[in-house]
């Protein structure tokens, strides 16, 4: 299964850029000048997110190095235990919608210290690979076309983030318990 | 919104190490993010360049209209407001299909590329539109067939059977993303009754 998979992705980008050229040059396009042409938008539009994602990461840097996370972890962490989540995947809920580098390391550590193929292993595997880095996702989506009132987003992708993560430990248990 | 959680997290955070004496982490951490953010960003310039070009060329050609018009089913639920062969419901699509392959280097161009087309059916620009809004809960709540990084990381890490956890991130992310989508569409019923 996994040649298969990573047969799909081998093959995907490569296949999806042959058929949009071949397709393009067929209706008489200049290809190569409509797509430099088009590139070129990557540069600007890469370089307005800056600003955006800077401030989202500060802020982020801060609430996580102060401490303040680990507060809010001991206040959730009693309540999400009751309801059958294992301690050790606590933190990567609260980590996960925050920082995708950050959720990346702990996924990382909870793997080597357990081993890829215990339960929680497979549960932390399960939980990073099913949801985004929500506030990510926000930051760069909206800053790179200038929203300032993101309505009701924000609060959608985090009960997003929450059904995904008690779906992940539903689901690791049924199969894997 | 943005603005509440942004001063909220830097002000709680500054009062949290002041108590906890971790004032040299924070003052770390801060000039870290800063380095961070541009470097996220001089990551995505590239990919972000070749699939701007490659949209280009799609776009002319009539390949991003043509994919709209496939979607149109799904649009129609997704996104009522958006006419059904609008070039920004073929860049959706191939957001979607490139995060269901999970590449995710390629869905965050694609999904820029997506909002850029939304935003020019927006009445006020500076204010997320519905259309907007389902879209980024359908990107935050990560739906994927393949989760790449995840499954490299079980590989490496020597699982005998690294894809064992395809099945049950399948099972999650599509949690996630129909509830991603009923919030996204309750909160904007709510939202209308206010005004």
């Amino acid at each position: 299964m996994i040649e298969l998979i990573n047969l799909m992705s081998e093959w995907a980008i490569p296949v999806v850029i042959f058929f949009i050229l071949s397709i393009s040059f067929y209706k008489g396009i200049k290809v190569y000048d409509v797509f430099v042409e088009g590139a070129v938008e990557g540069i600007a539009t890469g370089i307005k997110i800056i600003p955006y994602l800077l401030a989202m990461l500060v802020a982020i840097g801060v609430f996580r190095s102060s401490g303040a996370l680990d507060l809010i972890l001991d206040l959730v962490a009693i309540p999400l235990q009751r309801i059958g989540i294992p301690k050790q995947v606590i933190p990567l809920s609260l980590i996960r919608p925050l920082s995708g580098t950050g959720a990346l390391g702990f996924v990382t550590d909870l793997i080597n210290q357990h081993g890829p193929d215990s339960f929680i292993g497979r549960l932390a595997s399960t939980m990073q690979g099913s949801t985004e880095t929500t506030f990510y996702v926000v930051t760069v989506y909206f800053g790179a076309i200038k929203i300032k009132n993101t309505r009701h987003a924000i609060v959608a992708g985090l009960v997003a983030d929450l059904v995904g993560f008690i779906a992940a430990v539903f689901i690791c248990q049924l199969v894997f318990g | 919104m943005l603005n509440k959680i942004w001063f909220a997290m830097i002000a709680i955070g500054m009062v949290v190490a002041a108590v906890n004496g971790r004032m040299e982490e924070v003052s770390v951490a801060i000039l870290q993010s800063t380095e961070e953010s541009v470097r996220i960003v001089i990551k995505l310039i590239g990919p972000m360049s070749l699939w701007l070009g490659l949209m280009k060329l799609a776009e002319e050609a009539g390949i991003v209209q043509g994919l709209a018009r496939l979607f149109k089913p799904l649009a129609k639920v997704l996104f009522p407001k958006i006419p059904v062969d609008h070039p920004a419901l073929g860049s959706i699509m191939m957001n979607l299909s490139a995060n269901l392959l999970g590449l995710g280097n390629s869905a965050t161009p694609l999904g820029i590329k997506a909002m850029h087309q939304l935003q020019s059916l927006n009445k006020n620009s500076e204010t997320a539109s519905d259309a907007m809004c389902t879209f980024l809960v359908i990107n935050t709540s990560g739906l994927t067939l393949i989760p790449t990084t995840i499954l490299a990381l079980r590989v490496g890490a020597g699982s005998s059977n690294p894809t064992e956890i395809v099945g049950t991130t399948l099972f999650a992310t599509a949690c996630s993303t129909i509830a991603g989508i009923i919030a996204n569409k309750l909160l904007i019923k709510v939202g209308s009754l206010q005004i």
